[in-house]
C-alpha cells in the first residue's frame, strides 16, 4: 500500500490542529509520527483511519481518493491507545469482531474464521488468554488483543495511537521489538504515534516529526538526530541549550564559546542561534570566560553543572570527574562543544531562566 | 479493614431499626393480617371477579405504560448523553418533574387534558379515540408517573460507554445498527432492564394520578390498590388486605428480578 497525504488542513472551532500535511508512505513501510502532544499526530492518523474528516486537502491510498471512501470500508486496523477492547467480548470474539460483522456474503464461514483466530492467538503469543475476558488481563496482554483484533482483518495499513503509552518501562521494551517482529513477518504498512522519541527512533523506518500542525522533519533517526531541519526539532530533541552567537566565515562566535570542534557551516555571516545538548558541553578553566559556575549537582554517573553569564543560564552534563583539580561553584569556564546546530536568525524564545541572576551573591 | 471514621455500631444500629418499623414491620403486619384471612377466604377473595378485573387492569396497563416507557426511556437517555444542543440541562432537569411533582396534580392535569373539551380529547374524541375512563388513561397516567426510570437508569451506563468502542468497531467495518446490536447493546442491557422493572413495579402501585384519569368503572377502570381503598371503606378489612398482598407479593418478585439482573448483569467486569 502507498499513501499519499497532500496539504492537509483541519481545525477545531478557533485551533488550527493541522495547518498543510504533506506526506508520502511507502509500501510495507513502518513510520512514526513523532511530536508533542497538540502537535496534530492523533488528528492525522484519525483522518487516515476515517474517523475523522479534514477540511481541506487530500488522502489517497493505492491512487484511491480515501476522502471518498466509508471509514468501514477502507480496511484500516486501528490500535487505540486504551486498547479499547469489547467488554463484553471474549478475546477469541474481539479478535474475530472484524470477521463476523463482515456482510454476508463476503464473510468467511464460521470454522474458517475460528481457524484464523486461532492463527492469530498463536502469533501473537496469547494462545492461552482465548476465553478471558478484557478486564481480566494486564495491559501488555491488552495491547496484544487489540493488534490482533486490527490484523484479523486484514489490513492495507496498520494505525497505532500512542501504542505503548499506557505500559510500564519494561513491558514497553519488549512489546517494541515484538512489534517490529510482527511488522516483519506480516509485511503490513505501519504508521505510529508517539511523544517518545526513544521509542520512534528505534522501532520506525523512518520518523516523522511534527509540531503544531506542520511536519518539520521527515527522516531516519540519524539524520533527524544530527541534522535537525528547525530550531522546533533540534529543541525537541533535547537541544535545550540556545546561545547567541555570531557566524563568521562559517564559524560561530561567542564571549567564552570554544566553536574548534565544530564543523563549519555554510550560512551567510550575522547573528544566529547555537543549540547544544547538555551532555555536547565540555567545560575548560578559562578565568577570562564570562560564565561562571553556579552550580553543581551529582546524578551519579554524571554532573549537571549550571552557569550563567552574559544575561543567559545554561546548563551542561559531564561525566563524573576524576583528577586533581574538579571545577568547583564560581568557577570561570569556557564552553567547547563537541556537536552542535546552527540556525541563522537571533532565537525564538528566551532560554530557560529558572532563577533570576544576582551579580556577585558570595565572596 | 479499619475504618476511617467510628461509629459504624451505632449508624447501622439506627438505620436498622428505623428500616424495621418504617417498612418491615408494616409488611409484616400486612402478611399476617393476610394469613390471619385463611387460604380458602383469601383465595374467594382474590378470585372475585371485581378483583380480577381490577388486578387485570393493573397488570395490563401497567405492561403498557412500560412499553411506551421503556422505548422513550431509551431514546431520551440517548439524546441527553450523545447530543449536545442548547436547553439540554433543562431538558436533562424536566426528565425528574414526574417524581417531584405530586401524582394528584399530574392525574387532574392530564384529566383536564383528556376530557371532551380538553386540547387533546377535543382532538381525539372526534376521531373516536377515548382516552379518559378507558384502560388508555390509566396507562397514559401510570407512563407519566414511571417515566424516569428507565432515563435515569441508562443514562450513566450510556456516559461511561467510551466512543473509542464505536469508533473501534467502525475501523472494523462495522455498520451503525451492527455496532448498537453488538457494542453498545449488550452494554446498556442489563440496566434498561433493571430500569423498566422498576417502572413496571412503579406503574403498579400508581394511585394519584390514575385515579382521577380512570373513571374508576368497577369492572372496566379500577385499579387494584383502588380497590384495596373501597373495600377498606367498606370496613371490609379482609378484603383490603388480601388484594394489598397480592399487590405487595408482586412488587417483591418484580425486586427480586430486578436484583438478580443486577446481580448477574456484567460477568466480564474485573474481578477484585
Amino acid at each position: 500500500m502507498t499513501m499519499q497525504v497532500t496539504s492537509m488542513m483541519k481545525r477545531f472551532g478557533e485551533t488550527e490542529v493541522l495547518r498543510g500535511i504533506d506526506l508520502n508512505v511507502r509500501d510495507g513501510e513502518l513510520i512514526a509520527l513523532l511530536g508533542p502532544s497538540g502537535s496534530g499526530k492523533t488528528t492525522l492518523l484519525k483522518i487516515i483511519a476515517g474517523l475523522d474528516w479534514p477540511d481541506a486537502g487530500s488522502l489517497s491510498v493505492d491512487g484511491e481518493d480515501w476522502l471518498r471512501v466509508r471509514a468501514q470500508d477502507r480496511r484500516t486496523g486501528f490500535v487505540f491507545q486504551h486498547y479499547a477492547l469489547f467488554p463484553h467480548m471474549k478475546v477469541r470474539d474481539n479478535i474475530a469482531f472484524g470477521l463476523n460483522v463482515m456482510p454476508k456474503d463476503r464473510r468467511p464461514p464460521a470454522a474458517k474464521i475460528a481457524a484464523k483466530v486461532d492463527e492469530l492467538l498463536q502469533f501473537l503469543q496469547i494462545a492461552h488468554l482465548g476465553g478471558r475476558y478484557p478486564a481480566e488481563l494486564s495491559g501488555g496482554q491488552r495491547q496484544r488483543v487489540a493488534l490482533g483484533r486490527a490484523l484479523a482483518i486484514g489490513p492495507k495499513v496498520l494505525l497505532l495511537d500512542e501504542p505503548f503509552g499506557a505500559l510500564d518501562a519494561a513491558i514497553r521494551r519488549d512489546l517494541r521489538r515484538w512489534l517490529r517482529d510482527v511488522h516483519d513477518k506480516t509485511g503490513t504498512t505501519t504508521i505510529f504515534v508517539t511523544h517518545d522519541q526513544e521509542e520512534a527512533f528505534e522501532l520506525a523506518d523512518r520518523v516523522v516529526v511534527m509540531g503544531a500542525g506542520r511536519i518539520e522533519q521527515v527522516g531516519t533517526a540519524d539524520e533527524i538526530f544530527d541534522h535537525p531541519a528547525s530550531p522546533f526539532v533540534a529543541r525537541f530533541l533535547g537541544a535545550t541549550v540556545e546561545l547567541p552567537v555570531i557566524l563568521r566565515a562559517g564559524r560561530a562566535e561567542a564571549p567564552g564559546l570554544d566553536a574548534s570542534m565544530l564543523e563549519r557551516r555554510a550560512l551567510p555571516d550575522g547573528f544566529a542561534t547555537l543549540f547544544l545538548r547538555p551532555a555536547e558541553i565540555d567545560l575548560q578553566r578559562d578565568d577570562a570566560s564570562p560564565f561562571r559556575i553556579r552550580q553543581i549537582t551529582s546524578t551519579g554517573a554524571l554532573r549537571r553543572v549550571m552557569l550563567d553569564g552574559t544575561g543567559i543560564v545554561l546548563e551542561a552534563e559531564l561525566p563524573r570527574q576524576r583528577g586533581a583539580d574538579p571545577l568547583k561553584v564560581g568557577d570561570h569556564v569556557r564552553l567547547r562543544p563537541d556537536a552542535g546546530r546552527i540556525f541563522p536568525g537571533a532565537a525564538r524564545k528566551a532560554p530557560p531562566a529558572p532563577i533570576p541572576l544576582k551579580k556577585e551573591t558570595h565572596r | 479493614m479499619k475504618r476511617v471514621l467510628p461509629g459504624f455500631g451505632l449508624s447501622m444500629g439506627v438505620t436498622l431499626t428505623y428500616l424495621g418499623v418504617i417498612v418491615l414491620l408494616p409488611l409484616v403486619a400486612l402478611v399476617l393480617r393476610g394469613a390471619e384471612i385463611g387460604p380458602e377466604r383469601f383465595w374467594a377473595i382474590v378470585t372475585a371477579p371485581r378483583t380480577l378485573a381490577a388486578l387485570q387492569l393493573t397488570l395490563v396497563a401497567g405492561a403498557m405504560a412500560t412499553v411506551v416507557n421503556a422505548a422513550y426511556g431509551l431514546l431520551m437517555a440517548w439524546v441527553l448523553v450523545r447530543y449536545d444542543f442548547p436547553g439540554k440541562r433543562v431538558l436533562d432537569a424536566l426528565m425528574d418533574i414526574p417524581f417531584a411533582l405530586p401524582t394528584a396534580v399530574a392525574g387532574l392535569a392530564l384529566s383536564a387534558l383528556f376530557s371532551a373539551n380538553g386540547w387533546f380529547g377535543a382532538l381525539l374524541e372526534p376521531m373516536g379515540i377515548k382516552v379518559v375512563f378507558t384502560i388508555w388513561g390509566v396507562a397514559i397516567a401510570m407512563s407519566f408517573t414511571s417515566i424516569p426510570f428507565v432515563v435515569r437508569t441508562v443514562q450513566p451506563v450510556l456516559e461511561d460507554l467510551d466512543p473509542q468502542y464505536e469508533q473501534a468497531a467502525i475501523t472494523l467495518g462495522a455498520h451503525p445498527f451492527t455496532i448498537f446490536r453488538k457494542v453498545i447493546w449488550p452494554v446498556i442491557l442489563p440496566s434498561f432492564l433493571v430500569g423498566v422493572t422498576l417502572s413496571f413495579a412503579r406503574s403498579l402501585g400508581e394511585f394519584g394520578a390514575v385515579v382521577f384519569i380512570a373513571g374508576n368503572l368497577p369492572m372496566k377502570t379500577e385499579i387494584a390498590s383502588l380497590l384495596a381503598v373501597i373495600r377498606l371503606e367498606e370496613y371490609d378489612y379482609n378484603g383490603a388486605a388480601a388484594i394489598a398482598l397480592v399487590l405487595l407479593i408482586i412488587a417483591l418478585l418484580l425486586l427480586v428480578i430486578s436484583n438478580l439482573l443486577q446481580a448477574r448483569a456484567l460477568p466480564y467486569k474485573a474481578k477484585p
